[in-house]
């Protein structure tokens, strides 16, 4: 695959973000806030930064990737859709029983998810194991996590950063979505995890910080997390949750909320516009 | 007969002998590798030894990980701060994907002793049988945890491997025709009036158990357990059809673990008296280990009643 960036990457994105908002809508359950907010990353880890092969999703020396905030899985599956893991019609059956497209990412039916997860604060611990694998296997691949704001709040997240550390895995690189919501409201008041960038350069890692929606500067971080040796690095980016839908964006009620036919239609306008935009300019 | 030896030191020592054999073999600890044992094999292969800290959950996840790149991780610490603190990640990360991981839980049971409840888990055998698809397994003695160990090693799949603290003796080497198999009950001695079905240091107690009832004209078959899930209900069927009562007996709550495992099975395919014998629904508390066992009716003579009551409840 030829890599995309730019422009390119960004159309990708939204293409991305119209088939997890359409997924959500028809499966009329699911979390479009954070999937939107985590889409540009996830679009920069699979159409520019990470070496996978769609043909053969268990490549033993293939990049790996953790969706620790496991819930944002519908834009998940449409990455992996559109990079060829499986065909994207399948996207239109997500949380259906006679699919295979549970309602968090699983490893064991879903071709190119390289971990079970949805059950929060679990993942980056996997993340670790898969680079320190690699480590001590002698491989050159490199892991990377998403993670949220929120999620961040459980211990087990901290334990994981304290070990990659450790192991010095500058193998590691997780992406941190601060989006600055989750179910209850605010990360500010339901509970404060800020400072991010003090905690993670106290436990030892790399700390970058971006905007999460400018592929620039996330490509820039992360040819930079490959440069930077001895410690795994974080990257905080700030996001929106609910980007590109206008009526989604930062309310927190769309954290795990489906739209109605009406509101599909309005976020389906909103996204071609904004496709077609980045198609002619 | 080779004497005594806890189960945990016989799994140190496998696991130091069976590095070479399987180079995919990885340990990993939680801060207890002197308690747990894996110190022999963190000084034998330093390169394939991963503490963790005091940070089980964690730990859990790293060999998730890990068993994704092909390598064989088995995590050590307490049955406590495995099956207990660490449930929802073997659920999650290990158990749900199906993964290659082996939670081994030391110190299981109550003959913990003298650190008392918090660190006595008698729930593990129930808690890590309700996960589906996961293995768990409880040796009896020293020569059959060496065997558990190579077997876990070549089956591919999660797997709760339930440690002992305390030195009991080694039998089943000189058990004529003994063979492990995962999965598969071991029949130590025929009897034809009550079966007790044990597991881990039960097992011992069961065969002292059959000596007191053979005064008694009482005819104990016993049979070894140690694979609590799957169940070899094939053993267990013949053993209620030919001897017509059941007493299980382990050294964990009597609620959901081999006991559980062994009612309800015969409840729906031949109901015969079941009494359990183990721990009532109730905390550990400290004392030596004996006087534990002792204080709790984890004793040959305490089984050898609960055998007089299953032969008593026969129509």
């Amino acid at each position: 695959m030829e890599k995309l960036y730019g422009k390119d990457l960004a159309r990708k994105a939204y293409k991305v973000r119209l088939s997890a908002v359409e997924a959500v809508h028809r499966a009329a359950s699911g979390h479009p806030g954070g999937s939107l907010s985590c889409a540009d990353a996830l679009t920069a880890l699979y159409f520019n930064e990470m070496n996978v092969d769609p043909a053969n999703p268990k490549w033993e020396d293939r990049d790996r990737f953790v969706l620790s905030k496991g819930h944002c899985a519908p834009a998940l599956y449409a990455v992996l859709a559109m990079r060829g893991f499986f065909p994207v019609e399948d996207l239109q059956k997500l949380r259906s029983i006679d699919a295979h497209l549970s309602g968090h990412p699983d490893m064991k039916y879903i071709p190119g998810v390289d971990m079970s997860t949805g059950s929060l604060g679990q993942g980056l611990s996997t993340a670790v194991g898969m680079a320190l694998s690699a480590k001590h296997q002698g491989k050159s691949y490199r892991t990377y996590a998403i993670c949220g704001d929120g999620e961040v709040a459980e211990g087990q997240i901290w334990e994981a950063v304290m070990s990659a550390a450790k192991w010095n895995l500058d193998n590691l690189c997780a992406f941190i979505d601060v989006n600055g919501l989750q179910i209850d409201g605010t990360t500010k008041d339901v509970m404060p995890t800020e400072p991010l960038d003090k905690k993670f350069e106290a436990f030892n890692w790399h700390v970058i910080k971006i905007d999460g929606h400018d592929f620039a500067q996330i490509l820039d971080a992360l040819a930079e997390a490959r440069k930077t040796k001895g410690k795994p690095t974080a990257i905080l980016m700030t996001t929106v949750k609910g980007k590109g839908v206008s009526f989604m964006e930062n309310q927190a009620g769309w954290h795990g909320k489906a739209p109605n036919a009406e509101e599909f239609a309005i976020a389906k306008a909103e996204l071609e516009a904004k496709i077609k935009e980045l198609e002619e300019n | 007969m080779a004497g005594k030896i806890a189960t945990r030191a016989a799994y140190g020592k496998a696991l130091v002998d069976l590095a070479e054999k399987y180079p995919e073999l990885v340990v990993l600890d939680a801060d207890l590798a002197q308690a747990t044992q894996t110190k022999l094999f963190a000084a034998a292969c330093p390169a394939r030894f991963f503490d963790c800290g005091i940070a089980e959950n964690n730990m859990m996840g790293i060999a998730a990980g890990m068993s994704t790149c092909g390598l064989k991780p088995f995590t050590n610490t307490f049955a406590m701060f495995a099956a207990g603190r660490s449930y929802e990640q073997i659920r999650n990360s290990i158990a749900y994907p199906h993964l290659n991981v082996k939670v081994v839980g030391s110190h299981g049971g109550i003959s913990v002793g003298e650190d008392g409840a918090t660190h006595q888990c008698t729930e593990d055998l129930a808690l890590m049988r309700q996960i589906p698809g996961m293995m768990v397994v409880c040796p009896c003695d020293g020569n059959e945890m060496t065997q558990a160990v190579e077997a876990l090693l070549n089956y591919e799949g999660p797997a709760y491997l339930r440690l002992a603290r305390s030195a009991t003796e080694i039998f089943t080497d000189e058990l004529e025709g003994y063979r492990f198999e995962l999965g598969k009950g071991v029949t130590v001695a025929d009897g034809s009036a009550v079966t007790i079905i044990a597991t881990g240091i039960m097992v011992a107690m069961a065969r002292k158990a059959r000596e007191l009832l053979a005064a008694e004209g009482i005819s104990v078959r016993v049979i070894d357990m140690h694979t609590i899930k799957p169940l070899d209900t094939e053993l267990v069927l013949k053993a209620a059809r030919e001897t017509g009562a059941v007493v299980t007996s382990e050294e964990a709550s009597v609620l959901g673990g081999l006991g559980g495992a062994v009612a309800e099975y015969l409840a729906e395919n031949c109901p015969v008296p079941v009494v359990r014998h183990g721990v009532n629904d109730t905390f550990g508390r400290s004392g030596t280990a004996a006087a534990v066992l002792e204080h709790f009716g984890l004793t040959p003579e305490a089984l050898a009643d609960k055998c007089r009551r299953a032969v008593a409840m026969k129509p």
